[in-house]
């Protein structure tokens, strides 16, 4: 049979999918397990026994510094700064998206603006964002909400424009004015690709957190990779890296969930 | 009869190419007109003009005596051959949009009374074309055919002085397409509707049609075939309506 025909079945993906990351581990546990033997107290590839033991602190016990679980207060500041991120941005995104992708007028003023701000690499106004909003919460927050907001924009004013033409004419020929079409035309079908918008976003979201920890913080996720690189901790490394993995993949799979669930309209004719 | 929309001497240019040339048209109430000619004689460009999508170069448009707004109005429906319904509302909400975009300015939506009196006669009209045992499903589970019984019955409801078809049915296959020939004719007939349906389709225009219009161009250049535009060069008068009404049902039997 040609491999172009060849279909999988879900429990057989399930298995094949798994098999190459198995094989990674292993080939990992393998490669630590003989750094140890000829030298027992290695750092660069620690065995899991030695990153569960790193970990257990971080996640059980009390820093003794600050009183406080450092894993699950760096994932609330990290998930909190990434929510508040993502939550401004995708508002800016769907309001101005919607404006400009639906009114000519609004497109031909602002949209050379949305364009000139698109092309800036965020990281380069990371340093503004500093000096403007001081070294605090705010700076992150808005790194990561000027750094997807314009693509965000740019795509839901896109998608809103790309409409067909037939159907602003028809809501015309039925009474709607601009804001009704905006409301009841444009708006529900802009929504799915935001769901999408978002989901693509997440990946420079998470870039943009991580950067704005490591150069400027006292407690998160990134904060904490980039302060124990200081230790060679591989052992908390890792893990932390896998957890943050882990989140990505939860919020993704959430976002495709509510993607399905809330849009049975933009599934097809099989739901 | 009296006549409704009336066009003087419009000319549509885009740039230098003329696209129609000096069309003078009266449309009378109640006619069904179907227009006829070859690609790029302008058919969806008059259908266009007269809809207020876009303005002529040149010329007037009349409704009822009053010059026309170049702006679309509920006051003209109109059935394109694809899209014309909105994806993300089901049959029943399709079909209530234009009564609620009427009735509530600010949110486009009803409530109560109100939104209970809109369902009714959205229910009627989804009845009057066939679709009254399929309320609650999304235009992406539905054949060709019924999406443009729901544009049909979506246009309907505003009560429009005129409708515009453009290549309704040239989507569908050749039994719905009589389907719907007939569901059109009733209607017509019901509403005292006044209709214009541009199509490729020459058997469907004089079947339907009390009056068929063929556009092309008079006049040919060789060298710059832009530089003139279609014009109405066949207007037929077909049967009056009453006793065409007859002679169809004879046809039909």
């Amino acid at each position: 049979m040609r491999w172009v025909n060849r279909q999988i079945s879900r429990s057989d993906r399930l298995l094949w999918g798994a098999a190459p990351i198995l094989l990674l581990v292993l080939l990992y546990i393998f490669a630590a397990a003989g750094r140890h033997a000829e030298n027992p107290s290695d750092k660069i590839l620690p065995l899991p026994s030695g990153m569960a033991q790193a970990m257990s602190s971080l996640i059980f016990e009390r820093d003794m510094l600050s009183g406080q679980y450092l894993f699950w207060a760096d994932t609330l500041a990290s998930l909190q700064r990434l929510g508040l991120g993502l939550g401004i941005a995708t508002l800016v995104a769907l309001v101005l998206g919607l404006l400009l992708g639906a009114l000519p007028p609004v497109r031909a003023v602002l949209g050379p603006l949305v364009t000139a701000i698109a092309v800036i690499p965020p990281i380069a106004l990371l340093p503004i964002l500093f000096i403007a909003l001081g070294l605090g919460e705010t700076a992150k927050v808005a790194l990561i909400a000027i750094g997807i907001a314009p693509v965000m924009l740019r795509d839901i004013a896109g998608h809103v424009a790309a409409l067909p033409r037939e159907q602003v004419i028809k809501a015309q020929t039925l009474g709607a004015g601009s804001w009704q079409i905006l409301i009841r035309v444009a708006l529900p079908q802009a929504l799915p690709r935001l769901f999408q918008a978002v989901r693509l976003a997440l990946g420079p979201a998470w870039v943009f957190l991580i950067s704005s920890e490591a150069i400027a913080s006292d407690v998160g996720l990134g904060y904490r990779i980039f302060l124990v690189r200081r230790y060679l901790s591989m052992d908390v490394i890792i893990p932390y890296v896998a957890w943050i993995a882990l989140l990505a993949i939860a919020m993704d799979v959430a976002l495709t969930w509510g993607l399905r669930r809330c849009f049975p309209w933009a599934q097809g004719a099989n739901h | 009869m009296s006549t409704l929309l009336s066009l003087r001497d419009l000319w549509v240019e885009y740039g230098d190419k003329i696209v129609l040339e000096k069309v003078d048209l009266d449309i009378a109430a109640g006619s069904f007109v179907s227009i006829i000619g070859p690609s790029g004689a302008g058919k969806s460009s008059l259908l266009r003009v007269i809809l207020g999508q876009e303005s002529p170069t040149r010329g007037t448009i009349m409704l009822d005596g009053a010059p026309l707004a170049p702006e679309c109005g509920p006051d003209r429906g109109v059935v394109f051959q694809r899209y014309s319904v909105f994806p993300h509302l089901t049959v029943l909400q399709n079909t209530m949009f234009g009564l609620e975009c009427a009735g509530s300015p600010l949110l486009a939506r009803l409530f109560g009374a109100a939104r209970a009196k809109a369902r009714a006669e959205a229910t009627a009209m989804l009845e009057a074309v066939g679709l009254g045992d399929n309320l609650h499903i999304y235009p992406a589970q539905m054949s060709g055919g019924m999406q443009q019984r729901l544009a049909i019955a979506q246009a309907l409801i505003k009560r429009p002085r005129i409708l515009l078809l453009d290549e309704p049915f040239g989507a569908l296959d050749p039994g719905i397409r009589a389907d719907m020939h007939g569901l059109i004719t009733q209607l017509w007939r019901e509403f005292g509707l006044t209709i214009i349906m541009v199509t490729h389709d020459i058997r469907e225009a004089f079947s339907l049609g009390t009056r068929v219009l063929a556009l092309d161009k008079r006049r040919h250049d060789p060298h710059a075939p832009h530089r003139f535009g279609a014009t109405a060069v066949y207007d037929l008068p077909l049967r009056p309506r009453e006793e065409e009404t007859g002679h169809r049902e004879e046809m039909e039997a």
